[in-house]
Formats: structure tokens, sequence, C-alpha cells
């Protein structure tokens, strides 16, 4: 089966573009739009990773990221967070709530790809 | 018969006997086991000198001539005590807060210190009283001439001499023995409380001796009143209530009533007893005035003196030991009288009149040694005889004719002048000095020369002719008939005029004059005593002397280091305990190391005020309020330095977060130009990559470069307004000013945007944008396709619809643009116009949230303004824009 990522992102054209390059590259991907539900989303989903923007509406993902890392159940959940504040502090802040991988946008596929495998490898 | 010299014996075996009272109630006090000294009966026995030897005698006389009419000399002081007793509580409240000494020092103390008025009371009360004097000297005489004409001859002249002497050595030895601050006099007080006792057995022994030894029995004599002549007397109503009215202003006016009613009061306990003890013993003095006038007119030749009837009915009967009771009685009430006068009238003298001339003349201020308190000792002494040296005088020249109650009645209307400067005084915070003086000199002036001059009689100083015709012919003038009004009987003429003249110029005077600072001070402390005081004062001077200073110099040098100063000080002087003596040396080093802090002038009157010796001097005030004023100048400036460094300290702050803001504005700019750049990036970087990887199909490709090519566009329309508004704001942009008509522009803007997709309806009115204004007309339309952009972007409503309306006004011209959506919620209006404030998400602005920050812009370099319309149901934009004067409206 599948493993599965959730992207929680509010661009619809940055959806669009990492929602197909995961699903080539065999991922099953799962699309959320909204920061203030994104926490219901990833219960209803239960993703193998997580790929979290920054600036959502309703809610940012340093919140939503503060919050997952204070649940047990999402604790250990890989993070790629993205973000197109490209400034030092928002990686410093990113880094200090838990996160897994960070990135600036704009990025390259295969980074995000490589990141993604790094985070949450197959099981044999 | 008691023989003459007997009698003199028995007297001054009285005189001895009242010596050692006023030894041993001195003594007492003295040694603080005076307790029963404060006791009520004490207080109400010392009133009773207000019955003097013309209440003893006189009042059968009295009533011998005019019936009942005495009474009203009772009555007065019983409406006092009953009625008036909460203004003799004043009275006695100020007395002890202010330390009052005497009536002038009342009047004086209360119109700003005035030694003026000070002055005035004093010449008032000498001259009122010393005819009082006279007739004390002339009763005891009389009674003397009574037994000596029984025993047979002696000269009465030389009588009037010797008690005068006797009296003035007793008063000096028990008035002055000390200087106390309060003019207490306790061995005096106690004494006359037992002459007050010997007086009323003696009456009430001749009373009872008459009714029920010669009358008959009460029904008899009752009888015998019913058939003399006394029951005729017809009651004259004018005499009597002008008679209750002085007798009540005399009560609390006369020098010696307000000596021992206020300033020998010790508590005010002691008023509250006397309010109703005080009437009963009066009423028990008159009980048997009426029987004994009536019998006396009955059993003793006609012609005899009526003035002397309680002494001569009993010798009459040859009742010797009853006679000798009466005649001490009578002596009584004339030394007990005499003496209080004296204190009183001394007091004044030498603080009023004696003591500031003796300072003026010795130059160099009242900043003195200690010998000031002998020579206030002997001014005072010197006083008491000048004052029974006059009375005696008075009553050499007079010849003791008149009749006893006749010149009373002439000495109460003239203290009666101090009362309504007296009353006004304690109730009134307007009355002033100005007037005070004024009042009292024209009731003084009224005084003399209607009732006092006129009382020598025809042979004295006013002729029968200057009686009948005025001065100088001036039938208005007529001392005993003001302003042709005749009829009058001349006492109640004096008592009108000069209380009404008296009073009228008093409340004028001061309603015109403005009173001093001290004066202001002084009455505010008087009419409102019952604020400022409290009724506890100690009984022990010596221990809480020291101990208030204590408290007072703690206050101001602090805890420990007064407590050693005192410690010291006792362990120096060889004391127990931590409180000493206050010995002046101690007090002159105390105020030394007050004045450190305070100041020398504060210091002194602090330590003053606490130890009581001396009262506050104007001079000592002035000095305080000068400190006081350069402290608080200096305050002032330390006030204004603190408030000048207060403001410079916020300014700065004020700066910092200015700074801090802008700086934090710029990294959020920063933060959100990143942002906005970044996003379209990243969909083309993303897209462009796939892409080129190849694989796709043909509808997949062309939807991906669109997307590449959609993202370019909205970056190339960012640079677009992030240049605009850089431009803008950096106030570069030329405007092409040209004058056009409204209704173009908004031809052009809603043109410009109706190649777009979506159903937006735009309402006009077309007929009403006609308007010539002159500005920048692409500026205008690009503002006018920004609004009419929005309301296609955001305009939520199943139908949109966007209504344009201009309104022309005189100075402006209005173009409102109102969607029928929802509007923007209240607590966004506020920041549409921030740059980056897009309210929704970001697909459907398709901006980047500059749009209204730069219409912003445009209509201020415009000298318009473009803003939210709250409450029109959707959202509404005004675009306001000047017109060029005088432009007409087409």
């Amino acid at each position: 089966m599948a493993r599965q990522v959730l992207l929680i992102e509010d661009e619809p054209n940055i959806i669009e573009a990492i929602s197909f390059i995961l699903s080539r590259d065999g991922w099953s991907v799962a699309t959320h739009a909204n920061g203030e539900t994104a926490i219901e989303a990833v219960r209803r989903h239960a993703p193998d990773a997580l790929i979290l923007d920054v600036m959502l509406p309703g809610k940012s993902g340093y919140d939503i990221l503060q919050d997952l890392r204070a649940d047990p159940a999402t604790q250990a959940l890989p993070v790629l967070m993205l973000t197109a504040r490209g400034q030092k502090k928002d990686r410093d802040m990113a880094d200090k709530l838990g996160v897994t991988k960070f990135m600036t946008k704009p990025f390259s596929n295969a980074e995000v790809l490589a990141a993604l495998r790094d985070m949450a490898p197959a099981a044999e | 018969m008691i023989g003459f010299n007997l009698l003199v014996a028995i007297c001054l075996g009285y005189v001895v006997l009242l010596f050692l009272v006023a030894f041993w109630g001195d003594n007492q006090a003295q040694a603080g086991r005076g307790e029963w000294l404060r006791s009520p009966l004490v207080y109400t026995l010392s009133l009773s000198i207000y019955c003097t030897a013309w209440t003893f005698y006189g009042a059968v006389g009295y009533a011998a001539r005019t019936g009942l009419e005495f009474v009203t000399i009772y009555l007065g002081p019983t409406l006092v005590l009953v009625g008036w007793w909460w203004i003799l509580r004043k009275l006695v409240r100020i007395g002890r807060t202010q330390r009052i000494t005497s009536i002038a020092d009342l009047i004086s103390s209360r119109y700003g210190k005035s030694n003026l008025l000070g002055v005035i009371v004093t010449l008032l009360a000498v001259v009122g009283t010393t005819p009082y004097i006279a007739l004390q000297l002339q009763s005891v005489v009389l009674s003397f001439s009574v037994f000596s004409q029984a025993a047979g001859g002696e000269n009465p002249q030389s009588t009037a001499f010797w008690v005068a002497v006797g009296l003035a050595a007793f008063t000096v030895l028990f008035g002055t023995r000390n200087l106390d601050a309060n003019e207490r006099h306790h061995g005096v007080v106690t004494a006359i409380a037992l002459e007050a006792v010997v007086k009323l057995v003696a009456l009430l022994a001749v009373g009872i001796f008459v009714v029920w030894g010669i009358g008959g029995g009460p029904r008899d004599i009752a009888a015998t009143i019913e058939a003399s002549k006394i029951a005729a007397w017809d009651m004259n109503g004018s005499r009597w209530v002008t008679m209750i009215f002085l007798s009540a202003a005399a009560f609390m006016t006369l020098p010696r009533m307000f000596q021992v009613l206020v300033v020998e009061n010790v508590s005010e306990r002691q008023l509250a007893t006397a309010s109703w003890a005080f009437p009963l013993y009066m009423f028990a003095m008159s009980l048997f005035v009426v029987p004994i006038a009536v019998v006396g007119l009955d059993v003793l030749p006609a012609g005899a003196n009526p003035d002397l009837f309680v002494l001569t009915v009993p010798l009459h009967f040859e009742k010797s030991t009853l006679a000798t009771l009466t005649f001490l009685g009578g002596f009584s009430s004339a030394t007990s009288m005499v003496i209080v006068a004296a204190i009183a009238l001394s007091t004044m003298m030498s603080n009023h009149v004696v003591m500031p001339l003796w300072l003026s003349l010795r130059r160099g201020g009242a900043a003195m040694s200690g010998d000031v308190r002998q020579v206030v000792l002997v001014s005072r002494r010197l006083s008491i005889a000048g004052v029974l040296g006059l009375g005696w005088l008075y009553y050499q020249v007079s010849g003791g004719g008149e009749a006893l109650a006749a010149i009373g009645l002439i000495a109460f209307v003239g203290v009666a002048q101090v009362l309504p400067v007296m009353i006004g005084g304690l109730f009134w915070r307007g009355a002033t000095r100005i007037g005070a003086a004024a009042g009292l000199s024209v009731g003084f002036a009224i005084w003399i020369y209607a009732l006092f001059l006129p009382s020598f009689g025809d042979s004295g100083i006013m002729s029968a002719s200057f009686l009948e015709n005025g001065p100088w012919g001036l039938g208005w003038l007529r001392p005993q008939a003001f302003f042709g009004i005749t009829g009058l009987d001349p006492l109640v003429h004096a008592t009108f005029w000069s209380m009404v003249l008296n009073t009228g110029v008093f409340v004028i005077g001061s309603i015109l004059s403005f009173p001093r600072p001290l004066e202001r001070l002084q009455g505010a402390q008087f009419v409102n005593v019952f604020e400022h005081s409290s009724t506890a004062q100690s009984w022990a001077r010596g221990a809480a002397e020291a101990e208030d200073l204590l408290v007072m110099a703690q206050r101001i040098m602090g805890a420990s280091e007064a407590q050693a100063l005192f410690q010291a000080e006792a362990m120096r002087q060889g004391k127990q305990g931590y409180l000493p003596d206050t010995t002046p040396d101690f007090l002159r080093a105390l105020e030394r190391e007050l004045s450190g802090s305070v100041g020398a002038a504060t210091a002194h009157a602090m330590v003053s005020q606490t130890v009581g010796g001396a009262s506050v001097s104007v001079e000592d005030l002035m000095a305080v309020a000068d400190e006081t004023a350069q402290i608080l100048e200096y305050s002032n400036q330390l006030e204004a330095k603190s408030e000048e460094l207060t403001r410079t300290a916020r300014q700065l702050q004020q700066a910092n977060e200015k700074l801090t803001a802008l700086s934090i504005q710029k990294d959020a700019f920063l933060g959100q130009i990143s942002h906005e750049l970044r996003t379209p990036m990243t969909s083309i970087r993303a897209f462009s990559e796939i892409l080129r990887e190849g694989g796709m199909s043909p509808s997949e490709t062309q939807k991906y470069s669109g997307i590449i090519q959609d993202e370019a566009i909205r970056l190339t329309r960012l640079l677009d307004d992030l240049l605009d508004l850089s431009v803008l704001e950096a106030g570069q942009v030329t405007l092409n000013r040209e004058e056009v008509d409204l209704a173009d522009v908004i031809e052009r803007a809603v043109a410009a945007g109706s190649g777009r997709d979506g159903g937006l309806e735009i309402q006009r009115n077309a007929a009403r944008e006609h308007a010539r204004v002159v500005t920048d007309p692409d500026r205008l339309a690009q503002v006018f396709i920004n609004l009419i952009a929005n309301a296609r972007k955001y305009c939520d409503a199943k139908a949109p619809r966007l209504t344009i309306s201009v309104e022309t006004r005189p100075d402006r011209v209005q173009v409102d643009f109102m969607d029928n959506g929802a509007g923007i919620p209240p607590e966004s209006q506020t920041m549409i116009f921030e740059k980056f404030s897009r309210l929704t998400d970001h697909r459907k602005a398709g901006g980047a949230g500059l749009g209204l920050a730069i219409c912003r812009e445009i209509m201020s370099k415009l000298g318009g303004a473009v803003e939210y319309l709250p409450g029109q149901g959707g959202a509404a934009f005004r675009v306001t824009l000047p017109r060029e004067r005088g432009a007409p409206p087409r």
C-alpha cells in the first residue's frame, strides 16, 4: 500500500505541482488548504509524512507544528516545512519547534522527494 | 449690737480665711491634686460673681422701687445658659484652643491679632468696669456705715481706701502669683466659690428670718405683698426686653464674667452642669427679694435706703449675728467681683496696653531673655493697683451718690457693645477687623454720649439745656432723643441706638473691607473651631509638655535622634526615664536642633505652641509663611526640573518605540515581498522542472505551461505595483494635470474593466457625473479601475452590482463606489489601505494586496482622499477630489 503524505498549502498552483511530483513518485497525496482545520486533517488522514506551509489562512504553520509536537499521537510525525519567507530567523523558529526538515521556496522537485524519502523511509 | 471694731475684726478674720482657702486651692492645683477643682460645682459657684453687691443689696432696693423688674437681671443669664449654651460652648472651646486670656484678647485674636481692637475693648472694659468697682466699694462703705452709725462714728472715706488697698493686695497675691499660660487662677476661683456659698446662705437666712420670723409664714407674706405698692407696679415692656437683653449680653461680655466663664473654665463638662445649676443658684438668690423688700418698706421708717434693707431689717430686729452674716455676704459679693474684675482688667491692660508699649519702647523686639516674665508680672501688679485706684477715684469723685442699680445698668450697656463683634466673630467668617473696630467705636461713642455722660446728672458734664436742645442746638442729636424720637426710657434709647448702629456699622464695614490673611486664618479657626479642635486637654502639664515636645521632635528629627536628645537631657538633669524637664535651656537647645530642619521661625513657633509659654505672634507666623514660601519655591523648581527630565525620557522612549516599530515594519515588509515573489516563482520552477523532464500528455503540457505563464504575469504585476508604490511614496511621481470632465474618467475606468469575465453589473447616473476637475486623468482612472476591480474580485453577492454615484459640492467632488456584497468587517476596515493587506485568500485576490495602498498614495498626491464608508450595506469607497475654485458645476 502506498504511503501517504498530507500537504497543507493554500497556493493552488503549488498544490498542483507538489501533488503531481509526489504522486508520480508513488505517494498517496492528500491536500488541505486551511490552517485552522489543519490539525483535524492530520488526525483524519494519519499520514506517514506531512508537508507544511508557514503562511496559511487562519493559523500559521508554526502554530500547527507546535500543536502537533504537543500531542503524543503526532509527536514523531515527520514534518517537512516549506516557506516563502526565507530568513534565518524563520528556520531557527522551525528548528526550535521541532521541525524534521526545513526548505525554502522555490525548491527543486528532486530535493523535496529526497527529503521525503529520507524522513519517511519505506518499510522493507 | 456688734461694735465696729468687732466687725472689722470679723472682716479681717474672713479675709484671712479667704487667703487660706485661695492658698490651699493654688497648692492643690500645683500639686496636680486639684481634680475637684474641675468639678462643675466649683465652676457654677464661681459664676456667681455675676451677683455682685449690686444684686446682693441692690435687688431688694430695686424691687422696693420698681417692683419685679429686678427679675430681668436674672432672666438674661438664664436665657443664655439654657438657650444659648451652644454659643457658650463655642466660646469655651475657642478660649481653650486659642489660649484666650481675656475678652479683649478674644476680639483681638479673632480679628487677626489686631492690637487696635485689643486696646478698644480694654478701654471699653475699663470705662465700663471702673464705676462698677466704685459701686462695690460704696456698698462695703455703706454697709460699714450702717454698723458704725449704730455704734457711733468712724470715717467712711478711709474705709473705702483701705478696702481698695486690701483687695489690691489680695488680687496681686493670688492673681499674679505666677504666670500661667492659661491665665487660670485656681486659688482665686476656690475662694470665690466659698464666697458664693456665703452670699447665698446669708441671703437665704435673711429671707427665712423675714418670712417665718417676722412675716408669719408664706401665706401672710403673700398677703403683705399683695397689699404693698410692689404689686401695683406696671410692667414696662420695652424696659423688660431691654433689661433681659442687656443682662444676657453682659453675662457673656463683662470682663469678669468672661474671666470665670471662659478663661477659668477647665472642661466643657462644667458648662453643661452650670447651664442648669447656675439658673437654680440665681433663683435661690432672688427667692426672698420681694418679701425682704415688702417687709423692709413695712417695718422701717420712711426714707430708709431700700438698698440696705438686707442689712437694716435684721439690725432693726436686733439680730446682730444674722446682720453680721449678711454683712459678710455683701462683703463677699463686693470683694469677689472686684478681685475677678481686677484680674481680668489687669490682664487686658498689661497684655494690650502696657506690654506693647514696653516692647515698642525697648528696641530689639520680643526676642529677649527670660526677664520678660518679670516685666509682665510687674505690669500686671501695677495694672491691678491701677484698676482699683481708678475705682476708688471714681468713688471719690462721684461721691457715691447715684442709686446702685443705675450704675450697674449703665455698665451693662457699655460692655454689651462687644456683643455684636463677638457673636459675629464666632459665626461669620466675613467679619473683618475694620468692621469690628468701626462698629465698636460707634457703639462705644453712642454709649458715652447717650448714657454715660448724662448719667452724671444736670450738674455733671452735660448741662440741662444740652440735654434739652442737643449740641449746638441740633435737636436730632439730643443725647436722649436721637432723630427727635422722644419718650423712650434713656436706657432703652441708648441701648437701642448703640446696638443698632454698632451692629450696622460692623456688618457694613465688614462687607466693604477686605480681611488680611491672618484675619481670614483666625476667622476660619474661630468659626470652625469644632472641626479643628478636640476636647481633650491635659491637666498635668509638665509631663505632657515634654511628651508633646518629643512627639513633635520625632516627627521632624526622626525617632532615634529625638529620643537620644531627650534622653541625654534627662540624664543631664539627673532624671529617671527619658523625659526631661522643659527648662528654658533645654527648650532653646531643642529649638536650635529643630531650626536646622524646619527653619528658625517655624521651630520657635512650634516649640512655643507646644509649650504654650507664649502665644505665637504675628511676626512668628509671617516668618513661618516666608519660610514655607521659600520651601515651596524650591520644591517647585525641583518639580519643574523633574518634569523636564520625565518629558525628555518620554520623548526618547517614544523615539525608540518609533524606531523599533519602523524596524519591525521594515522586516514585515521585506518578509511580505519575499513571500509574494517566491510564491509564483515556486510554481514556475516546479512546473518548468516537470516540463523539462518530459513524458507529459499534450493537455498536461498545455496546462502546466499556462500556469507558468500566469505566475510570470503575476510576478510582473507585483513588480509593477511595487515600483509604482515606491515611486509614489518617494514623491518622485510626475503628475500631468489637466482640466477634464469627471464623466470621461469614469467612462474610461469602466471600459478598462469590461473586457474581463464575471457578471459585475455597474450602475451609473451619467447625467450627474459631469464635473470639471483639474487632475491627472490617468492616475485618477487608475484609482477607479482598482476600485472597480476590487468589487469584481470581492463582491460576493449572487448578482454582483456596483453603483457609482457622483456628488458635486462647492469645494469638492465625491465619487462613491458601492457594491451589494457583504462589505468589509469593521475590525478589518482600518487595515485595508495597508500594504499586503489581503483579506481573503490569494487565489481570489490575484494581486499582492498593494492596490488600495497605491490608491491612497495617488489620491493623496492629487490633493484628495480615498476612504472606506462603513455601514453602507456592501463595501463602499468614497473618492474625494478637490475642485478648482470658481469652476461651476455643469
